[in-house]
């Protein structure tokens, strides 16, 4: 039996098959993730306001998400008259797909990893400008001005936010040396102060970088108090005005697995990823863990702070991120150096 | 340095926020789950009128003097009765209130001084037609007396009893609007 068990592992392992066993893996968990981060939001948003939050369909309303999905997928998908109808259909297929590749160069666990590549970081933050592109692609394509506006607005949005993220990314290349996940991962072994949140040695604006992080995160993914793409009670929905149906799922199911996706990266980079802050039974719940408090602590940021102005936005990043993340490069270059000199 | 300090301060305001919004978040919820729940109107909740029952016979207490008609300003009353044997005084066959007028101004309460009608406590009355708002009073108290909640007693006293049973169908009493749920929902700082 066990030589059975051990020898079907052996052939999952194995080129086609492993393909398909982690595919299966790869949306299934970006899927249900999506589906129940709308109850955790909802029901956040209903905590946070002192509200039970769902709670008719099925217990606790955990069946909220299958009836939503049942009710997008039983409608009617319209293209507008006079909109471009490959592009419209084309956008929510954009969107989904990056998140899915991406979340395929994340550690989950020790050597649980659909691709080890190693230039993963590289490869997310390719990806994760198709995403940008397709928002503004929909928004476009299905004209409608208020749609238009959003595009125009998450575009500038997007250049603004993209700098900081790509300066603190390429800091972490500089202070871990390698673009490979695994490998930043294994640097961060043994108890919470060998994460990079902590490595204040090299940096020690370290914290502050990873604050950086988590805020363009938070623009990058357009959520709250960012969320200048949906804007709902400005723009109507935003880019998203024009779509019904399982288009505007499969938008909001991408809004969510980025949410994931960059959670996990900031996991990834700065918390260890899936070592135990006491060097203890490291593994793929500490990862869990340690992704679902940030998934969390963004639905808290959603329903405390309103949404910031535009041009409060743009400020927030060219005036005081940029710097700041460039500030800290220049530091942590100036500090690597200085440690090589006198090693 | 202003510029620091405008940062420092911006960010602290941030996180004081967000302790507080935490704060709520492990603080029970105020809110009433309507259908399931609802709260206790109060004593001076106007519904629409309804008759109150002589605790002796069990039966009305109107005497089909017509005043409240007369009173009425949106002509919403009608009213008749008849003098059964033995009686010293009328009694009401019918009453019919025509709910889709009437403007709760209460005068017909005022001039009524048998204490023979009054406001109830129902407020569960959404309908789909005209209808359904030109309710029989005589038959409704009937009914309420069939189920054991005919409002029964000395409406010099009992129209002024917060625990009157005056509730819509299908909804549970869990919680009085002077409860300590109502106390948080004005209140949710506290």
């Amino acid at each position: 039996m066990n030589a059975l068990i051990s020898k079907v592992i052996t052939l999952l392992d194995t080129e086609p098959w492993r393909l398909v066993v982690w595919v299966v893996i790869i949306v299934s968990f970006a899927a249900l993730n999506a589906a129940y981060l709308v109850w955790v939001e909802r029901k956040g948003a209903g905590r946070f306001q002192r509200r039970p939050g769902p709670t008719e369909v099925g217990p606790a309303g955990l069946l909220q998400p299958v009836a939503d999905g049942l009710k997008l997928m039983s409608k009617q998908l319209l293209a507008p008259a006079g909109a471009d109808s490959l592009l419209f259909r084309g956008a929510p297929l954009l969107v989904m797909a990056p998140v899915l590749m991406s979340l395929a160069v994340i550690p989950y666990g020790r050597g649980l990893v659909a691709r080890d590549i190693n230039v993963g970081l590289l490869m997310i933050f390719a990806l994760g400008s198709i995403n940008m592109m397709a928002i503004m692609l929909g928004g476009w394509s299905s004209r409608n001005k208020y749609a238009v506006m959003s595009a125009a607005r998450m575009v500038s949005q997007n250049v603004a936010y993209e700098i900081p993220m790509l300066l603190v990314v390429t800091t972490m290349a500089m202070v871990t040396g390698t673009m490979d996940l695994n490998q930043i991962v294994a640097q961060q072994s043994g108890a919470f102060w060998h994460w990079n949140l902590f490595r204040v040695w090299v940096n020690p604006l370290m914290p502050v970088t990873f604050l950086i992080f988590f805020i363009c995160m938070l623009a990058e993914t357009n959520r709250a108090p960012f969320d200048m793409t949906e804007a709902e009670s400005e723009l109507v929905a935003g880019a998203y005005t024009e779509y019904g149906g399982m288009g505007f799922g499969v938008f909001f199911m991408a809004e969510y697995a980025n949410i994931v996706l960059g959670c996990s990266l900031a996991t990834v980079l700065f918390l260890g990823g899936w070592q135990s802050p006491f060097g203890l039974l490291p593994g793929v719940t500490w990862f869990l863990l340690k992704m679902y408090f940030l998934v969390f602590s963004v639905v808290w940021i959603r329903w405390t702070f309103p949404r910031t102005q535009f041009y409060g936005l743009l400020n927030l990043s060219w005036k005081l991120l940029i710097p700041v993340s460039l500030f800290t490069l220049i530091l942590s270059a100036g500090t690597i150096k200085i440690l090589r000199a006198l090693s | 340095m202003n510029a620091l300090k405008e940062i420092y301060s911006g960010f602290k305001s941030l996180l004081i926020g967000m302790r507080i919004t935490l704060g709520q978040f492990f603080k029970p919820a105020v809110t009433m789950q309507y259908p399931h729940q609802s709260l206790k109107m109060s004593p001076r909740y106007r519904g629409h009128i309804e008759l109150v029952g002589n605790p002796e016979t069990g039966k009305p207490r109107c005497i089909v003097c017509k005043l409240c008609e007369k009173a009425c300003p949106s002509d919403c009353i009608s009213l008749e009765g008849v003098k059964l044997e033995g009686d010293r005084r009328k009694s009401v066959t019918s009453y019919k209130l025509d709910f889709t007028k009437c403007s709760l101004c209460g005068s017909c309460i005022e001039v009524c001084h048998d204490g023979a009608i009054r406001f109830s406590r129902d407020y569960n009355l959404a309908g789909l037609s005209k209808e359904e708002f030109l309710i029989d009073l005589v038959a409704r108290f009937q009914a309420q007396q069939a189920e054991g909640k005919a409002q029964i007693g000395n409406p010099k006293s009992e129209g002024r009893n917060p625990k009157a049973e005056v509730q819509g169908p299908k909804t549970e009493v869990l919680a009085e609007p002077t409860g300590e749920t109502a106390k948080a929902a004005l209140n949710p700082t506290s």
